[in-house]
């Protein structure tokens, strides 16, 4: 048995919480995902902040327009019932409220919710924030779709953020390849971990206290590669 | 006996006849918004026009930083630029910009991309200035003035005005009535809006009445220059 998700389970599990009907804003890179593995027969209305509702797969070779790309400037296509609009509008939906779920990445998820996901704060990259503090702003609910620890095994959720934050008391869930978890006022939920993972296992990893849920599942493994 | 007035054959007639007369009055300086995302929807054509004019010392207003050589990079380049104001300067190809950035010969104003358009948006209508959860906490709203409404923290956000708009549009009539394709719409409807004077180049100029006015995205009030440029160049 795997000890872990890959990156389209954890965005096929991310597929489960979101509900029909949710207008739902995917950020760039593995929440892209979260479109590949929605079921075809699903509504679920995607958002993309360069303007556009109703974001459709890939286009095929034939179906490709240079005027009709997503947000990570990838070509896309638009279902029946989608809607160009201007910034504006596309940021009013934004940050009014309306959209449902944000699906974004995170380097340091906090106990609070703060979410850390733009700049780790070196001269490495160029500052890019996007629409990323809109987002954590605006969004009902912020799924953070991560790994669970960084590259040199520290722990991205954290008791603070030591990173620059994105925004403050936003990230509603935490999806890793090893865990979901919950933000509430009372601390970090864990709802769902490896039937096989101690809880002082996944803690061990983490760096925010957990708490397991009364009612915790174990985490599936759906075939989906 | 008085005569009749003589029939007036000047009508209102936006359209210019090449590029770089469009942008010949951009003066050193200038703050310009520049249309686009992604490459999509960004007027290359004029940013080469303007490349071509010779203006300098300019502040540039776009969400990224252009990508490859041509268009924005060409100005950003060859040291034009003084200043850009953007939301996300980390593009596919941000050669040219990063290079200046670290030399210290550009100055960068990282703004979160709703605050940038709501920024020009407010400028358009006419607002002083508004406040935003957007940014609140983060180093994106040190130094500026937060207040709690709503049972919020907010931050004061001013609007970003321009001299010029440079926008690219689909299809425009004589008055400047412009239609847009699919996600190049972005942040021309309000670019439009916000600068003192804005240059559109559009694919097809057609006969004033073809718009559908239902279809009419950016009223003709907020054009003050079209010009037809069938086949744009793209950024890449």
């Amino acid at each position: 048995m795997p000890e872990k998700l890959t990156r389209r389970q954890i965005a096929w599990r991310i597929v489960q919480d979101i509900e029909e009907g949710n207008y739902v804003n995917l950020g760039i890179g593995q929440p892209e995902l979260v479109a590949d593995l929605m079921p075809a027969n699903r509504e679920v209305i995607i958002h993309s902040e360069n303007g556009i509702l109703g974001l459709g797969p890939k286009p095929t070779p034939e179906e490709a327009d240079e005027d009709l790309i997503n947000a990570g400037k990838k070509m896309a296509t638009l279902v029946p019932g989608g809607a160009f609009f201007h910034h504006a509008d596309s940021f009013a939906m934004i940050r009014g409220g309306h959209i449902d779920v944000a699906v974004l990445g995170a380097f340091q998820v906090a106990e609070n919710g703060d979410l850390a996901n733009w700049t780790t704060g070196g001269g490495d990259l160029l500052p890019a924030v996007g629409g990323a503090m809109d987002l954590a702003a605006g969004a009902k609910k912020v799924f953070a779709m991560m790994d669970h620890n960084a590259k040199d095994g520290a722990p991205k959720i954290v008791k603070r953020c030591s990173y620059p934050l994105t925004g403050q008391r936003c990230v509603t869930t935490v999806y890793t390849e090893i865990a979901v978890i919950d933000i509430r006022p009372e601390g970090c939920i864990v709802r769902e971990k490896f039937a096989d993972m101690p809880l002082e296992a996944l803690q061990a990893r983490t760096g925010a206290q957990l708490t397991l849920a009364n009612d915790w599942r174990p985490l599936a493994i759906p075939d989906v590669g | 006996m008085r005569s009749a007035p003589a029939k007036s054959k000047i009508m209102v007639n936006k359209e210019i006849a090449s590029l770089d007369e469009a942008v010949a009055d951009i003066p050193n300086g200038a703050t310009i918004h520049v249309g686009g995302f992604g490459g999509v929807g960004i007027p290359i054509d004029l940013c080469e026009a303007l490349y071509r004019q010779g203006a300098t010392n300019l502040t540039l207003v776009n969400n990224g930083v252009a990508s490859g050589k041509i268009g924005l990079a060409a100005l950003i380049g060859a040291g034009r630029v003084r200043k850009i104001i953007c939301s996300f300067p980390r593009t596919p190809d941000p050669e040219v910009f990063e290079k200046k950035y670290r030399a210290g010969e550009i100055e960068l104003e990282l703004v979160p991309q709703g605050t940038l358009a709501e920024r020009i948006r407010a400028a358009g209508a006419g607002v002083g200035a508004f406040y935003t959860p957007t940014s609140v906490g983060t180093p994106l709203s040190e130094g500026k003035e937060i207040r709690i409404l709503g049972g919020r923290e907010m931050v004061l956000e001013h609007p970003l005005h321009a001299d010029f708009a440079l926008v690219k549009a689909d299809r425009a009539d004589r008055w400047g009535n412009l239609t847009y394709r699919k996600s190049a719409r972005n942040f021309g409807p309000i670019m439009c809006m916000a600068a003192k004077t804005t240059i559109v180049q559009v694919r097809e100029v057609v006969a004033l009445g073809a718009l559908d006015p239902e279809a009419i995205i950016t009223p003709s009030i907020f054009v003050d220059r079209v010009v037809h440029v069938a086949n744009p160049m793209r950024e890449v």
